[in-house]
């Protein structure tokens, strides 16, 4: 075939040039990474949108914001090495250029939950999308009402922002708990599934907002348990992962049902997928 | 309403002078029962009656593999944003294809539009081809309505005996068809000739099951833990034909295909399909449909049910390809049929 070729703009797929700013190992399998655009851009995100990530020659993939967009001039993203994408970018270094396109979906509708008590709840990874409203959230703190924070790991060693959660729990306007399911000789916390903290949090149903993130099994038990709390399904909002190609909603990887997780989610409320099988 | 004829024997000049202009593809005998959208030069290269296509006309608007993205790392800036295309002229498209055509242009103008795809169409010039009568048992366009033409094309071609009678539809059209002065102005007795054959028509064309257009979308509402679903999903062996010859399938997987030096290369869009395992799969390894049948109701669903919520218009053109190359003999008249049976 002789193909012509032409060079357009305003493409969909155009990637926006982004420098690694700063690298942190977290834990053995993740790191977090500072990413400012070359151009200087503010990334303007949602808390709990994600970008597509871009590395020549080793392609795309869909990445949460981990930073809340009150940081302005750069962002976070928080990698962990699963992939090929991600393994390539576990072993860049400061100064290292990426691409950014998005920032895509639909992330905490913050201004719905203005005045709202919060009970987030996060596993494992969870916490990395989950840290872009606790930041936001702590950012703009006399907004909201009250805030507990939860936070479920495999074990000591995989508990991510180990720093920043130690100041969660020292601030007076916070309340943050942490169990493992697996304890090491060290370990002084609490000990069971996530699920095992809900009983002895005290919410008034009515004025609170359950959000949830975390590995796909873990919805059900955690909904079952804050609708056994009282809290409505409308009031109960999921991030559900999938594998988000285009982030357009065009190549039907993510799809539910009838809906794109990249477009229409990645936050539902519980009441809008609870009928769709197979979303949690 | 603007119609021409062209005699039959003069086909062989309209090819002939409209391929020396430009690239014209048309359906060509591929042997056995196969036929394929293939560049002509002559009329005689053509089959005129034909069932569809292996791959639909798609494959232009489309292709297998596109590439988005030219990249060169040694450069500033490092990528280019690019569409390929080969202006054409695609002849003889049947009315259930021209329907697939305006299936794939609505999901990829909707927001956010696809400027590659978009860019792509507006090179490619469509001659429809009405159908006479069926061309096989596998096809349901009378079910979903495409066996009669609903706009699509530039030029709509129907063999009317000795003549093809041509309705232009665009401007693009009537360009192209008024160099030809072979091409006479449509006489009443054309015109007559077409509705007789369009009334022939509506007793040819039945609905092919015994479901209604209408009683579709019920039948999906409650029809997601049919049985029939785990009937076809033990005999699928998920190899995605279904997928790639649907013309309405656009499903895309975008990856990066480096050149040996490593330091070029070009991120493409490839076809894939949602019936291969790992479609719906995430990073720490879970399927979100992990059993054939999960994947097959899915595609069901695509075209019956979720588009059909979002745009209104039925994802399936009926033009039978999906049931025709199943290696598992899963027949979509037979899989609608069964939806409507109380479930085992």
């Amino acid at each position: 075939m002789s193909l012509e070729k032409v060079v357009i703009r305003d493409s969909a797929y155009e990637i926006k040039p982004a420098k690694i700013i700063r690298k942190k190992v977290l834990t053995d399998k993740e790191q977090m990474f500072e990413i400012r655009f070359n151009n200087g851009e503010y990334l303007d995100h949602e808390p709990g949108q994600f970008v597509e990530v871009s590395i020549l020659n080793a392609g795309e993939a869909p990445i949460s914001v981990c930073s809340s967009p009150t940081l302005r001039g750069s962002f976070e993203l928080c990698i962990r090495k699963i992939g090929k994408l991600t393994s390539v970018m576990h072993n860049m270094e400061v100064g290292d250029e990426i691409g950014i396109r998005g920032p895509y979906g639909k992330g905490f509708p913050v201004s719905i939950l203005e005045g709202n008590d919060l009970l987030m709840i996060a596993g494992g990874l969870g916490l990395a999308p989950l840290r872009s409203l606790i930041n936001y959230v702590i950012d703009n703190r006399r907004d909201f009402g009250k805030v507990s924070i939860l936070l479920g790991c495999n074990t000591p060693q995989s508990i991510l922002f180990g720093d920043e959660i130690e100041e969660w729990s020292k601030r007076i306007d916070v309340s943050f708990q942490c169990t493992v399911d697996r304890a090491d000789p060290d370990w002084k916390g609490h000990v069971g599934v996530i699920t095992t903290l809900i009983p002895e949090v005290t919410i008034n149903p009515h004025y609170t907002f359950g959000i949830i993130i975390g590995p796909p099994v873990m919805y059900k038990f955690v909904i079952r348990e804050l609708l056994a709390k009282g809290v409505p399904e409308d009031q109960i909002l999921v991030s559900l992962e999938r594998h988000m190609k285009c982030g357009l909603g065009k190549c039907g990887h993510c799809q539910i049902h009838n809906i794109y997780c990249c477009q229409d989610g990645p936050v539902f409320r519980y009441s809008r997928i609870k009928n769709l099988r197979g979303a949690i | 309403m603007s119609y021409v004829v062209l005699e039959k024997e003069q086909l062989n000049s309209f090819i002939v002078q409209l391929s020396a202009k430009q690239k014209v593809v048309a359906p060509v005998h591929k042997g056995y029962n196969g036929y394929a959208f293939e560049e002509v030069q002559s009329a005689d290269q053509i089959s005129m009656q034909y069932i569809p296509t292996i791959v639909p006309p798609k494959k232009y608007f489309m292709p297998q593999y596109e590439t988005l993205i030219e990249y060169d790392l040694n450069e500033t800036p490092k990528t280019k944003v690019v569409v390929e295309y080969e202006p054409l002229v695609i002849f003889a498209v049947h009315t259930c294809d021209l329907a697939g055509i305006q299936c794939l242009n609505i999901v990829l103008s909707d927001r956010p539009k696809d400027l590659h795809y978009l860019f792509r169409k507006n090179k490619l010039i469509i001659m429809g081809f009405e159908c006479n009568d069926y061309c096989d048992g596998y096809a349901s366009c009378a079910l979903m309505g495409n066996h009669l033409p609903f706009g699509g094309y530039d030029l709509f071609f129907t063999d009317i005996g000795d003549d093809y009678l041509i309705h232009i539809q665009t401007e693009t059209g009537d360009d192209l068809i008024e160099r030809m002065n072979f091409i006479k102005e449509a006489r009443p007795s054309h015109l007559k000739a077409l509705e007789d054959l369009r009334t022939k028509k509506r007793n040819i064309f039945r609905i092919e099951v015994d479901v209604g257009r209408d009683e579709i979308p019920a039948l999906f509402d409650k029809g997601f833990d049919h049985s029939v679903w785990k009937e076809i999903g033990d005999r699928c062996v998920s190899c995605g034909n279904c997928t790639n010859v649907c013309p309405t399938c656009y499903c895309f997987d975008v990856m990066d295909i480096p050149n040996l030096d490593l330091k070029t290369g070009r991120r493409v869009r490839v076809w894939d399909s949602c019936q291969n395992e790992p479609f719906a799969k995430i990073a720490s390894g879970e399927s979100f449909r992990a059993e054939r049948s999960d994947r097959l109701r899915h595609r069901f669903y695509r075209k019956f049910k979720y588009h059909n919520d979002r745009f209104n218009r039925f994802y399936c053109t009926g033009c039978g390809r999906c049931s025709r190359t199943c290696m598992a003999k899963i027949n979509l008249k037979e899989t609608i049929t069964a939806l409507k049976k109380v479930s085992i």
